[in-house]
């Protein structure tokens, strides 16, 4: 069991201090189809805590996209447990979870899903449309935000006209836009060369030196070592691996 | 806001989305809103065009034939050939209030005598021939419309008289090869003399009169023993048909009106009805198979945009979108379509109809419902149209959704 219970192992330096988990999953198991069943996850037990930072490792096919997803509210477990900020998930409905979504999760992938017709403010301003509140001030906060991730320079180009590496910070500063509670990340290093690689590891690791609470799936030792923790998810069933 | 509690989308940023959405693919969006321009256009053009034809229509009806009554012996009495109309019929049809004018006129037996004219008025002309010959009293040239090319029509006085006097239709007096009556043309019917006095160019009612010979009801009563009238021909003022039909035959037959048929036009309200209903019948359904093409166009292109843009589905779901935001992007992009088609349509359908209305100098007619109602019929077929794709647009997972679109 991957757990908070002993705050020893949860986060480095939160021991004892009493910090709220954020996310709490107790005896997830996921299985796809029935003839014959994929079972994608095990009873999978985690506890993270705000600010820490996670790295889920693994080989593919393992259950690492699958937990993520579930995670992020996007996927529903088969059996178990989903807190998150202490709400149980699993009883809410699905506008709930879009809901929940837009305002404590943002998503970070592989393939930076920007949307090519839109510039990249409009691409940060996306991340508001959906939590019903008033667009007023919405530009100068997406501009914000892509000033935290050093791409408000570029605020109306059209993405298509940007290098991977400034296409992964335009999502980033999107995902950030809001202040959610948890950043999950798909492979966020997957498309990106060296030194894109390098220069987005210190964007995380400035983000959760500033207190994110981040969950990053990698195939990339690299990027797993810059996390508090790492786990490791073999056929569906989840193992730390330590600090 | 507390956490997990489902939120609305604000209308404004539904609606920026939507139109971001569309603008994205401005040319593909041009060609499926071209599929409803043409249907709602097709359609306005069609409506517009037939009420403006049907007024067309209608109105030369109201000009000639709502005005035509005609009055024989009925079947009752022996049909055609029986003495029922008297031979005063014209002065008695004269006297009732809203008769314009009326005549007389019978198909004269002249026991199949050979009509010719004089040698000397034209020796190349064709000899002896059959032609037809009536008998008509002097008002029935007004009541039909009749005009001369040449001459003077009989009067009452060469009836009373009995004068052996000949009116030639047009193509009467080809055949017999008069063009001219200031030289006194005479011919023969029979054995008989008849001097020509006039030649008709044209006729409106009964237009067998211009391949006739026309002689005065008393010279054919005494010439060849005319028993009566075989019909009144009767024109009368606008809206006094269905009086005339009820009088006429009690004026004509006192003791027994029903020995007399009357032949009217239907009432020029129920035509005009029938007109416009068959016309619209017609041009509606061609529109409604127009409009039919545009939605399935929405609905295709819709549908090909919703399994193009999977991905940007399963983003937005990933952002916080619910099913019905997803939903209500697409159908507003959908009725957005059909709505400026319907603008456009409804133009563009305007402009035909005063374009073909200037150019066969008719007065373009068209209830203003139909422009105004135009983009809202667009709007409704757009909404329509994206309603299925919308739906499966819902439907996606958001895992499958993004699975998919990367």
């Amino acid at each position: 069991m991957i757990d908070g219970a002993t705050p020893a192992v949860d986060v480095p330096g939160s021991e004892g201090t009493g910090v709220a988990p954020v996310i709490e999953l107790r005896a997830i198991g996921r299985t796809f189809g029935a003839e014959p069943p994929v079972i994608a996850l095990r009873d999978v037990d985690l506890v993270l805590r705000h600010g820490t930072s996670l790295a889920i490792v693994g080989p593919s096919g393992s259950g690492k996209s699958t937990l993520l997803n579930v995670l992020g509210c996007l996927d529903r477990p088969t059996t178990g447990t989903y807190l998150f900020d202490g709400i149980d998930v699993s009883a809410l409905t699905d506008d709930q979870r879009a809901a929940l979504r837009a305002e404590g999760i943002g998503f970070v992938f592989q393939t930076f899903n920007l949307l090519a017709h839109r510039s990249v403010l409009e691409n940060v301003m996306l991340a508001e449309v959906y939590r019903g509140r008033s667009p007023d001030g919405r530009a100068e906060r997406a501009h914000a935000a892509l000033e935290g991730v050093g791409m408000s320079h570029r605020a109306t180009f059209p993405p298509t006209k940007l290098s991977g590496g400034e296409q992964q910070r335009v999502a980033i500063a999107r995902a950030l836009l809001g202040d959610p509670s948890v950043l999950l990340c798909d492979e966020p290093t997957g498309n990106l060369d060296s030194v894109n690689t390098d220069s987005i590891l210190a964007l995380f690791d400035e983000l959760g030196g500033a207190g994110l609470t981040i969950v990053i799936v990698t195939h990339e030792d690299a990027v797993a070592a810059r996390a508090h923790r790492r786990v490791r998810m073999i056929d569906g069933r989840l193992t730390e691996e330590g600090p | 806001m507390t956490r997990g509690t489902s939120r609305r989308m604000r209308p404004r940023d539904l609606v920026g989305e939507a139109v971001a959405g569309l603008l994205a693919r401005p040319a593909r969006v041009a060609l499926t809103v071209l599929g409803t321009v043409i249907g709602v256009g097709a359609l306005v053009a069609t409506l517009g065009l037939s009420k403006t034809a049907s007024n067309q229509i209608v109105g030369r009806f109201d000009a000639l034939s709502a005005t035509d009554v005609v009055i024989s012996p009925s079947t009752r009495a022996g049909g055609g050939g029986a003495a029922v109309l008297p031979w005063d019929a014209e002065s008695r049809l004269l006297r009732l209030d809203g008769v314009a004018a009326a005549g007389t006129m019978a198909d004269v037996d002249v026991r199949g005598a050979l009509v010719r004219s004089v040698p000397v008025n034209d020796p190349l002309a064709a000899g002896a021939i059959q032609l037809p010959m009536k008998a008509a009293s002097p008002g029935l040239f007004r009541a039909v419309h009749a005009r001369l090319s040449t001459g003077r029509l009989f009067d009452a006085g060469h009836s009373r008289r009995a004068d052996r006097v000949l009116v030639l239709g047009s193509n009467a007096a080809r055949r017999l090869g008069i063009q001219r009556i200031d030289h006194q043309p005479a011919v023969f019917v029979g054995d008989r003399l008849y001097a020509v006095i006039g030649l008709l160019s044209s006729v409106r009612r009964h237009a067998s009169l211009l391949g006739s010979a026309i002689m005065p009801e008393g010279t054919a009563r005494r010439e060849f023993g005319l028993r009566a009238p075989a019909l009144a021909q009767v024109e009368t003022r606008i809206g006094a048909v269905e009086l005339i039909v009820r009088q006429a035959p009690m004026a004509l037959s006192p003791v027994d009106p029903g020995l007399l048929k009357v032949a009217s036009p239907p009432d020029p309200r129920q035509l005009r009805g029938e007109v416009k209903n068959d016309l619209n019948a017609l041009f509606l359904l061609l529109g409604g198979v127009s409009l039919l093409v545009g939605a399935i166009g929405i609905a295709n292109v819709t549908l090909v945009s919703v399994l193009e843009r999977v991905g940007e589905i399963g983003l937005r779901r990933a952002l916080g979108a619910g099913r019905r935001h997803i939903a209500a992007q697409f159908l507003l992009e959908s009725t957005a379509m059909g709505f400026a088609g319907g603008v456009m349509g409804a133009s563009l359908g305007t402009l035909v109809i005063v374009g073909v209305s200037a150019t066969k100098t008719w007065t373009p007619v068209l209830d203003p419902w139909v422009p105004l109602g135009a983009p809202a019929l667009g709007a409704l077929i757009g909404l329509i149209s994206g309603t299925y794709p919308s739906l499966r647009a819902a439907a996606l997972e958001p895992v499958e959704a993004l699975r998919a679109g990367t």
